[in-house]
């Protein structure tokens, strides 16, 4: 993860993530996704390997058909880039949405 | 994935009678079992089930589209309808506006990359006002088939 600062106020952050939950980035997640990122004040976009989307908005994230395992690239600018950032890896990563990853399916 | 993959062209609906949300996806659930793609005497769980998850959170994204989706052991591969309505219909939306096109997803149980798959076909389309414009104005089901046959062909329509 690096922090750049352009100017005073301009603050840019980025991380790649991994979907970790069974179910991929469904309409659930995506919302959970996007009410996380309505939060913060800076800009929020988010990448796979073919196209980037606003990372507020739900109909786009929709559009990444992120699948288990698939990485994306979330890009924040704005004073609070770095809490975003943040706070997104915790949601995609450590509480997968709240959802079952393919060990836990195994499990039951 | 295209919509000529997933979405049932017989069971397209240019009007819904349905003035209401369960009205509206009753109707559509219906007509995809009549067009023979929900195996049998499953229609009523699958429609109270869509209804159901339409409930925890609304599928109307806003742009007065929503897209109410469940899934259920009765489908194999992801199988859509869709449904016009020219006076809308209050789906709880994001935007609080009303919903003039419904498009219904059902997909397997065991395949969660094909229903991601199906619903960025369905949004990347929906992103674009022009396809939702020509969308809204189809009065026939073959409009719409020859629409989305054509965005097929063209993904920025």
């Amino acid at each position: 993860m690096q922090a750049g600062q352009n100017s005073l106020e301009k603050v840019v952050c980025e991380t790649e993530v991994e979907i970790k939950n069974a179910d991929g980035l469904h309409m659930r997640p995506a919302m959970q996704f996007v009410d996380v990122a309505n939060q913060f004040d800076c800009d929020v976009t988010v990448s796979n390997s073919e196209t980037s989307v606003d990372g507020k908005s739900i109909m786009q994230m929709s559009m990444l058909a992120a699948t288990c395992g698939t990485k994306l690239k979330i890009k924040a600018e704005g004073a609070d880039a770095q809490k975003a950032v943040d706070a997104l890896q915790e949601l995609v990563e450590e509480k997968h949405f709240d959802e079952p990853t393919p060990r836990d399916q195994k499990k039951r | 994935m295209k919509f000529a993959d997933f979405v049932c062209f017989e069971a397209v609906i240019p009007e819904l009678k349905a003035g209401d949300r369960d009205g509206a996806i009753e109707e559509l659930v219906a007509s995809l079992d009549k067009a023979g793609r929900l195996g049998k005497n499953n229609s009523q769980e699958i429609a109270r089930a869509v209804i159901k998850r339409e409930k925890e959170a609304s599928t109307g994204m806003g742009k007065g589209v929503a897209v109410p989706h469940v899934k259920h052991q009765a489908v194999k591969d992801v199988v859509a309808a869709i449904g016009q309505s020219s006076a809308g219909i209050d789906f709880c939306a994001l935007d609080k506006r009303l919903v003039y096109s419904v498009i219904l997803i059902i997909s397997p149980v065991d395949n969660p990359d094909k229903h991601l798959q199906a619903m960025e076909n369905v949004f990347k389309h929906l992103q674009q006002e022009k396809f939702r414009k020509f969308l809204r104005q189809s009065r026939t089901a073959e409009q719409i088939e020859s629409l989305l046959r054509e965005a097929d062909e063209n993904p920025f329509l």
